[in-house]
């Protein structure tokens, strides 16, 4: 139904662009003297518009309304004989019955009253079909004849059209925002109530992690810490491990990209990197754990070292791979935005190339490249698959890269799989990681935001 | 020329291509030491490229190529036995828009001395910045702002400033290109002023667009035509007396 009332809605939008258009150009036919405002195209799209986004508007609220309102009239509906003294999820259940039995699903022999729920439902839900298609036909009437009758040769249309077009900008920039928002508040909700079970001081500065309580009383399960050190100190250990293999590639590749490579060999590679970026990070995860752990195991122990299978420095390593594009590409960038008259000052100084670019050029670039390397840091903390992957589970303060380790994304994950309850702090303790994830990436990129606009004009 | 000033550099059959076009052809030019040489000539005449053969600075446009002699004291600037960055240290630029270093004052000037270890310490370094900037005569602007960025200067003082770290380096030519024309009249006439000065100690190549400019600053002028030396001499000669054609009609404002 709704499917056939937006195809409606897009040809009702066209006729009243055509109505709206036709009177444009009478306008310009008719002007004597005095001249018309808007082009005829304007007063069209003033038209369409206008009977176009109310409609939507009306169209989105009914979908979004209609299922509760239709809800609670079906409940109300149900015989008090069958419904007295259930619980909330109880009368759930009813209703999630009701409702499967309407879309034709019948597992048995439901009971009478249940049959009768969904034949009620289904013809509710066809007169709100119906009233919907007639509501919205009926405003989308009345708003062409508004303001059609709106429309004269001194009608500011272009104007009118463009405040539209302005509002949808802004209303398409707030939802990103409210989306952010929504997500802390989200967060900030299910980490109070994690802290109301385990004090903050024992996630912020406890030294032990077992999260792996147990939620029913039969089952077998660790006594349950929630010191969080750990898991933070894994994500610090598998984050430098991969910017200390990122960073110096990624930078020498944007020097030699920028500055010494041919113009051929450039555009060859740099697309080429790019596609490492590209790789589904799965694809490097099961690279890591198959490829490179077993390798870097095999070579601990040809020096006599002792080596976990799961090793930091087989996930980290795979993870500075995937970052390097970041570092290599916008350093690059930015290297190349740097006024050439900037290199060539350098240069008729008598400072050979290598003076030039490291006196001169990475000075100049640096917010491009500290932005460049904050967006890989946050990519690195935030990189869950590959961690998982070739990381390991259990948390342990060590800084020795052959060891396993354990990350914040890495425990999150572990923690909202399997047997989980929504009260128990094991699942909530998952919120309260993110929720500091999350403050933690929001830092950083504050900061490159800070540095890029602190340098940004300086050599303009 | 009279015969007692020597030839600090000098052009012999110099041709630029640029890829397949060709931007100078035959060019025969000598720079005097001490004096002011001004490069005159419509846009795209190859002036620019002739003075930037003077320092090799046409070696970082890949598809440059220049054949014929140019010689520094007597020295062929493109033989393989010389340094480029040595040349570049003796033969020093200032360009068209004034580029300084998004650095501090102090350290644009000091960039020059410090990359070609000309001072010991620090000591030493301050004294030939403080020189330098007093030569470029921006000394008494700056002086309580040295670690500012010389971004932050207008743009006569960043030209100055430029200037200063051209000098700082102790260069034995200046190569100026169009030095003023970002510049308002005011700080054209200060740098034009400095120029004077500045040829006590440095043989200066400038080329120009301003012809008042040239007849202000320069001892000798060369005027440049379609990628062809026209004419040179005396610049008194050349303004009142040129013997060329175009040349007359050029700083007459007919061609240009």
């Amino acid at each position: 139904m709704a499917g056939y009332l937006i195809l409606t809605i897009i040809a009702f939008s066209l006729i009243a662009f055509w109505i709206g258009r036709s009177a444009g150009n009478k306008f310009v036919a008719d002007a004597q003297g005095t001249t018309v405002h808007s082009l005829p195209g304007y007063h069209g799209a003033f038209v369409a518009v206008w009977v176009g986004l109310p409609a939507l508007v009306l169209l989105l609220l009914w979908l979004v309304f209609q299922d509760n309102v239709i809800d609670s009239l079906l409940l109300s509906s149900l015989p008090q004989s069958e419904i007295a003294g259930l619980t909330p999820a109880q009368l759930n259940l009813v209703m999630t019955e009701i409702k499967t039995v309407a879309s034709g699903t019948i597992f048995g022999e439901p009971a009478p009253h249940i049959m009768q729920g969904a034949e009620t439902l289904t013809r509710w839900r066809g007169i709100a079909g119906w009233a919907m298609v007639a509501t919205s036909v009926c405003l989308m009437l009345l708003m062409l004849f508004f303001t059609r009758s709106r429309l004269s040769a001194r009608f500011r249309a272009r104007n009118q059209f463009e405040a539209v077009i302005s509002g949808l900008m802004i209303f398409c920039s707030v939802a990103a925002i409210l989306t952010t928002i929504g997500i802390i508040v989200s967060l900030l909700y299910e980490s109070y109530a994690f802290f109301q079970l385990v004090p903050p001081h024992e996630f912020f500065f406890g030294l032990n992690w077992e999260p792996q309580i147990a939620i029913r009383e039969d089952q077998v399960a660790g006594a349950g810490a929630f010191g969080a050190v750990p898991v933070f100190y894994g994500t610090l250990v598998i984050a430098t491990l991969a910017m200390a293999v990122a960073t110096p590639i990624g930078l020498f590749t944007a020097i030699y990209l920028a500055e010494y490579a041919s113009e051929r060999f450039r555009n060859i590679v740099k697309p080429i990197l790019e596609i490492l970026a590209g790789v589904p990070t799965v694809v490097y995860g099961f690279f890591a754990v198959l490829t490179v752990a077993p390798a870097i195991r095999e070579a601990g122990t040809l020096m006599g070292l002792a080596t976990s299978p799961n090793s930091a420095l087989a996930a980290g390593g795979v993870m500075g791979i995937m970052i390097i594009p970041f570092i290599s590409s916008l350093s690059d960038d930015a290297i190349r935005a740097v006024p050439r008259s900037m290199s060539d000052g350098s240069l008729a100084m008598g400072a050979t190339r290598a003076e030039t670019i490291t006196r001169v050029l990475l000075p100049a670039a640096l917010p491009g490249i500290m932005g460049g390397i904050l967006l890989a840091l946050s990519r690195a903390i935030g990189e869950t698959m590959i961690v998982v992957m070739a990381a390991g589970l259990i948390a342990t303060m060590t800084i020795n890269p052959l060891d396993s380790v354990t990350t914040v994304t890495v425990q999150i994950v572990t923690l909202l799989i399997g047997d989980t309850a929504f009260d128990s702090p094991k699942t909530l303790a998952a919120f309260a990681l993110g929720l500091v994830l999350f403050f933690v990436t929001l830092c950083l990129n504050v900061v490159a935001l800070r540095i890029v606009q602190k340098y940004r004009e300086q050599y303009e | 020329m009279s015969e007692q000033i020597k030839v600090k550099m000098r052009g012999e059959n110099v041709c630029v291509h640029y890829g397949e076009k060709q931007a100078l052809f035959d060019v025969n030019l000598d720079i005097g030491t001490n004096q002011v040489t001004s490069l005159i000539g419509p846009s795209g005449c190859g002036k620019s490229t002739f003075l930037r053969c003077l320092n090799r600075m046409n070696d970082t446009i890949d598809i440059c190529r220049v054949t014929g002699d140019l010689t520094l004291d007597g020295q062929n600037i493109y033989d393989r036995a010389i340094d480029v960055v040595e040349l570049r240290a003796r033969v020093g630029m200032v360009f068209q828009k004034p580029n300084p270093f998004p650095k501090s004052i102090y350290e644009n000037v000091a960039y020059g001395p410090r990359i070609h270890g000309l001072t010991r310490d620090k000591t030493e370094m301050d004294e030939v910045v403080e020189n330098s900037l007093k030569r470029a005569g921006i000394w008494e602007e700056v002086k309580d702002r040295l670690d500012q960025p010389g971004t932050g200067l207008s743009g006569g003082q960043q030209q100055r400033l430029c200037i200063a770290r051209a000098i700082a380096t102790k260069p034995e030519v200046l190569l100026m290109d169009e030095p003023c024309s970002a510049l308002d009249p005011i700080a054209t006439a200060i740098i034009e002023e400095l120029i004077d000065e500045l040829r006590e100690n440095f043989t200066i190549a400038i080329v120009t667009h301003s012809m008042q400019q040239a007849a202000r600053v320069s001892q000798k002028t060369a005027f440049f035509h379609l990628g062809k030396l026209i004419e040179e001499g005396d610049t008194e000669e050349i303004f009142t007396n040129p013997q060329n054609k175009k040349t007359q009609d050029y700083i007459t404002g007919r061609i240009g």
